[in-house]
Formats: structure tokens, C-alpha cells, sequence
């Protein structure tokens, strides 16, 4: 007991130990990091846990669910930690409440800070899109998921490394699961990524038919026009326009948005860029809490008024 | 092919939420509650496969203030069932005893599939897909863009970061947490909606279930502190649009 053990994403996410530093200090335990591949290349890469436990099978890569969550379930038998921490990407929506059901263990999500206290947790979690923040007191062992958006700080490699190996688990030679092909993002010449300007509109933009009005913006700041993704799965502006968790990560000179309310998921893709200005009829839109500038204004009003004057 | 989409109803979070006298949950009275977004997407998904394979959509939902409509409202837009689950009365966070309500309705029903939106505005405590999944021993893939059967398997598209995608393949029984669905979802009439609330027969089903010991708690709910140096624009349309300008002029974010 008093270990911490993470999940590091295929993606290796390493920001995520650094922030499970402070708990395992707190807790006097271990940090340990659970790395499953197909073989140890990943897991060696690792160097700012106390323990790498290492998990190595064909099946564990490509990521499948299926295959991960029998791997973190073994770990969470074999290691009993306090704490079982994910980052909230896909793998954490897949996995992190499904080991806790399957432990019997608590579960928090979205959670921005965690502190440890003695046999409790205490999480500052992000709800209602952003807009309000809750603290929850968790009762110990449990599983949280940390939004990506709460992941500032690099890792710094831990003195000493004690690697691990754990039994792949029996459950991977019987999947439901397989992995068919992967697929690259389109290429349809757009590349929010190395936009200068972007002007990305979100659900406040109303329908496909006002879309025009952004575009007109986008044309006289000379930026590209991007989306949250409201827009995109209602079909207003095609998939390669979005900025998000599951779009463009990007960090442009200028980030102007037209009634987007911040969501985390979409923070995620944009807290990076030099300068965000906000335009949202909502006081409460949780994108002011990450604007430099905010007006809370009718976003048409107020890009046509700016087109006008950057068109004289 | 029997495909359950659970809906549930949410906070619009559009609107301006305002926490309670409790100062642990939102002002529930002020509140407009509208169907998760995510469970439109997933009801969608479910109609384009029975579309392509036949297959029979039942929508569930909990029972709760405004579900009943809710659920006719997935009968116009192709559901072939709607199901109300008498759960008793489950605290709005606790999406795990959620979980367990719609699990043993979904046993009942014992479909091929469960399509779910991946995630609700305050689904704190574990997302209903894969807390489901680990239920009822079923597979599961969450934050999928498509999704298509046949012959006991579902191909889906799952995505990551960056717009990177994979496709998974799932024997059934399964459940898919759905971010979004092939095709947006279409647009249902008025009169297709008063035709489908007067023609559409609801389901009841009772479940029993308890909040597992030693569930999280919720001690605060508060508005985040805004970040140092987020400056408010006042004024009219013109004068913002002015002020905006000065900004880009000022910190060099105009094109040269």
C-alpha cells in the first residue's frame, strides 16, 4: 500500500508521473508506472518513475481496450496501490473507470488537482463543460482520470529506477477485440497547425448557414477558420477544422473565438496560443477563464463590426 | 441485431448554471434539462446501422423529470422501442449507480450492442460506457466516429489525439461509447415529432440497485477563479470590435 500507480498511455505521457510526484511523496510510497507494449522499448523510456513495471505481449500494441484493461487489472491486483491514476485521453476514457468498477474501488474524472491525506483523496474536478469546478472527497484505494489540460509540468527522472516485470495476463490469448488498421488524419490541405491566426467558432454560431459570417473574419485577419467540436458533429465545417482533444493541438499567434464555451476538451487543443479573445453572450462560458481578452457580446454584432473595420 | 441506446437528460450547459444553497450541486429549479449531446450522436449512430442491417433501436432512459419526452423524442427519430427504467432516484453525479440501473435494464433487453454518448457534462463518476462494459463482462471501445455491423461484429473508428484514428473490430455483445456518429444527426419536423408523441407507446421496466459503499462525495461546487490576465471588454458591438482591434494592433497579431 501507498504506491501510486499510473497508466502511462501508448502515447507516453510522462507530464502525468510529474504530476503523481507530489501524491506518491505524500502517500510515502512509490510512483509506479505501468508501461504495456508489445515489447520493453516503451517501458525503457520511462525514467521519472520509482518502479517501471513493465508488461510485454503481442496483443498490448496496437492499443486495444480489451487487452490494456486486463494488464492494469492485474497491476492493480499485484501491486493493491492507493491510487490508480490516467490522463484523460482515449485510453482513459476506455480504461479508467472500468478498472475501478472492476477493482471495486471509488472513481473521480476530469480531475484538474489532487491532493492526499491520510486514508482519504480530495479532487478538484472540472464539471458542466468547464463551467464549474467540484472538490470531492474520494475515500482511498481509488481510480482518478486528470484532464490533459492540468498536465504543465515535465517529469525529472527518479534517482533510482527499480524495473519490473508483471505476468501478461492469461486473458490476452481470448480477445474480443482486435485492431484492424490505422487510420492517418486527412489531408485536405488545411493544417490548423501552422496557422499564424485562427478564428474557430462553436456551437453559439447557430447553424451551417452563419458559418459564412466567420469565414468573412477569418478572410480580413488572414487566418484560418477552425471549430470545436459541436460544430463538426453537427456536419457545419468539415472534421480536419477541429481543435480539441480528438482534433489539431495548435498554438497560433491569435486565437479568436465566436461562441465557444471552452469546454476541456477543447482547451486542450488551444490553452497554448499566444493570444486568445473570446466573444460568448454566456458570462459564465468557461472559455473567459483561459481568454487574455473576453467581450460578452453577440458574436455576430461583433465580427461583423470587425470585418468592417479591418476591411477599411 | 438488437442495438440499446441509453439517453439521458442533462443541464443545458449553454446556459448559465448557478450552484444551489447546498454548495454542492446547480440551482436544479433554474435549469433547462436537454438530452446529452453525445446520446443524440449514439441514437443517430444506432438508426444509420438499422438502416443499413435491419436492426431493431431501443432507447432507454431513467426515470426523471422530462425523460418520458425525452424518450419519444428518440421514438421520432428512428428508435423502434423506448424503455423507461424505474431506478428510484439516483443522485445526478452518481453516474456508477447509473451505470448498474442501466446494466440490468440492457440484461433484460439482451441486445447485440449498447451505443452511448461518450461522456455527459457530469458524469464525475466513471462514464457510462466502459463502467457498463465492466458490468455486464462485455467488451468496449469508447470516443468512436463510426460504427458498422454485421455477422456478430462491429468495425469502429476510434479516435485520438491529432485526428489519429483506429480501426477497432468488436465481437458482440459489446458496448461503444460514441463521440459521434457517421453522418450528423438529421433533422426531425415538427410534425413528425407530434406524430411520434402521440403514436409512441412506452415501455416500463422496474430495476433495484444501491450506491456502492464508499462512493466519492461532492463537497463543493464553485466557479473556477478566472487565470491572471484575462482582461473583459466592455461596450457596444462597435465599441468592442474597436477595442478587439486595438488588442491585435498592440500585441502584433495583425498580418503584416
Amino acid at each position: 500500500m501507498g504506491d501510486i500507480l499510473v497508466y502511462i498511455d501508448p502515447s507516453i505521457n510522462e507530464r502525468l508521473l510529474a504530476f503523481a510526484r507530489p501524491l506518491a511523496d505524500a502517500a510515502g510510497g512509490k510512483l509506479v508506472a505501468l508501461v504495456a507494449g508489445a515489447d520493453a522499448t516503451a517501458a525503457e523510456r520511462v525514467t521519472a518513475a520509482d518502479v517501471v513495471l513493465e508488461v510485454s505481449h503481442a496483443a498490448l500494441h496496437p492499443y486495444v481496450p480489451e487487452a490494456h484493461l486486463a494488464v492494469i487489472d492485474a497491476a492493480i491486483k499485484e501491486r493493491n496501490p492507493d491510487l490508480v491514476v490516467f490522463e484523460n485521453t482515449t485510453a482513459g476514457y476506455d480504461l479508467a473507470a472500468a478498472a475501478a468498477a472492476r477493482s471495486g474501488r471509488p472513481f473521480v474524472g476530469y480531475c484538474l488537482g489532487l491532493t492526499l491525506d491520510g486514508s482519504a483523496a480530495q479532487a478538484v474536478s472540472a464539471v458542466y463543460g468547464g463551467q464549474l469546478e467540484a472538490t470531492i472527497d474520494v475515500p482511498l484505494p481509488a481510480v482518478v482520470a486528470v484532464n490533459s489540460t492540468a498536465l504543465r509540468d515535465d517529469p525529472q527522472a527518479a534517482p533510482s529506477v527499480e524495473r519490473a516485470q508483471l505476468a501478461p495476463p492469461t486473458e490476452l490469448g481470448s480477445l474480443r477485440t482486435a485492431f484492424v488498421e490505422a487510420v492517418e488524419p486527412s489531408d485536405e490541405g488545411v493544417d490548423l497547425t501552422k496557422a499564424d491566426r485562427i478564428v474557430c467558432v462553436g456551437r453559439g454560431i447557430g447553424g451551417t448557414e452563419n458559418i459564412p459570417v466567420a469565414e468573412e473574419l477569418a478572410e480580413a485577419l488572414d487566418a484560418e477558420i477552425a471549430a470545436s467540436r459541436p460544430v463538426v458533429d453537427s456536419g457545419w465545417l468539415p472534421k480536419v477544422r477541429q481543435v480539441g482533444k480528438s482534433g489539431a493541438h495548435v498554438k497560433p499567434k491569435l486565437y479568436l473565438t465566436l461562441g465557444v464555451s471552452g469546454a476541456p476538451e477543447h482547451v486542450e487543443g488551444m490553452q497554448g496560443a499566444e493570444l486568445i479573445i473570446a466573444v460568448n453572450k454566456d458570462p459564465g462560458a468557461a472559455i473567459f477563464n483561459i481568454a487574455h481578452y473576453g467581450a460578452v457580446a453577440d458574436l455576430f454584432d461583433v465580427a461583423d463590426e470587425l470585418t468592417s473595420l479591418l476591411s477599411e | 441485431m438488437n442495438i440499446v441506446v441509453p439517453i439521458r437528460l442533462m443541464p443545458n450547459i449553454g446556459d448559465e448554471l448557478e450552484v444551489d444553497d447546498s454548495g454542492t450541486d446547480i440551482d436544479r429549479d433554474l435549469v433547462e434539462m436537454v438530452a446529452n449531446d453525445f446520446d443524440d450522436q449514439a441514437l443517430e449512430q444506432a438508426v444509420l446501422v438499422k438502416e443499413a442491417t435491419g436492426a431493431t433501436v431501443t432507447a432507454v432512459g431513467l426515470s426523471g423529470e422530462g425523460i418520458e419526452q425525452a424518450l419519444k423524442v428518440a421514438y421520432a427519430r428512428g428508435a423502434d422501442r423506448i424503455v423507461l427504467v424505474d431506478a428510484g432516484g439516483i443522485d445526478p453525479y452518481d453516474s456508477r449507480t447509473a451505470a448498474l440501473a442501466f446494466a440490468q435494464a440492457v440484461r433484460g433487453l439482451e441486445p447485440d450492442v449498447v451505443l452511448v454518448g461518450v461522456q455527459t457534462p457530469q458524469d464525475l463518476f466513471g462514464q457510462t460506457a466502459p463502467l457498463l462494459a465492466a458490468e455486464l463482462g462485455w467488451p468496449q471501445v469508447s470516443v468512436v466516429a463510426g460504427v458498422s455491423m454485421s455477422d456478430g461484429h462491429a468495425r469502429v473508428n476510434q479516435e485520438y489525439a491529432g485526428g489519429r484514428m483506429a480501426v477497432l473490430d468488436l465481437t458482440l455483445p459489446a458496448v461503444v461509447g460514441v463521440q459521434s456518429a457517421s453522418s450528423p444527426p438529421r433533422y426531425v419536423s415538427m410534425a413528425r415529432l407530434r406524430q411520434a408523441m402521440s403514436e409512441a407507446s412506452l415501455e416500463t421496466v422496474s430495476v433495484t440497485v444501491s450506491a456502492p459503499a464508499g462512493a466519492p462525495t461532492v463537497a463543493r461546487l464553485e466557479r473556477p477563479a478566472p487565470q491572471a490576465g484575462a482582461t473583459m471588454l466592455e461596450g457596444d458591438a462597435d465599441e468592442l470590435a474597436a477595442k478587439i482591434l486595438a488588442v491585435l494592433r498592440e500585441r502584433g497579431a495583425l498580418s503584416s
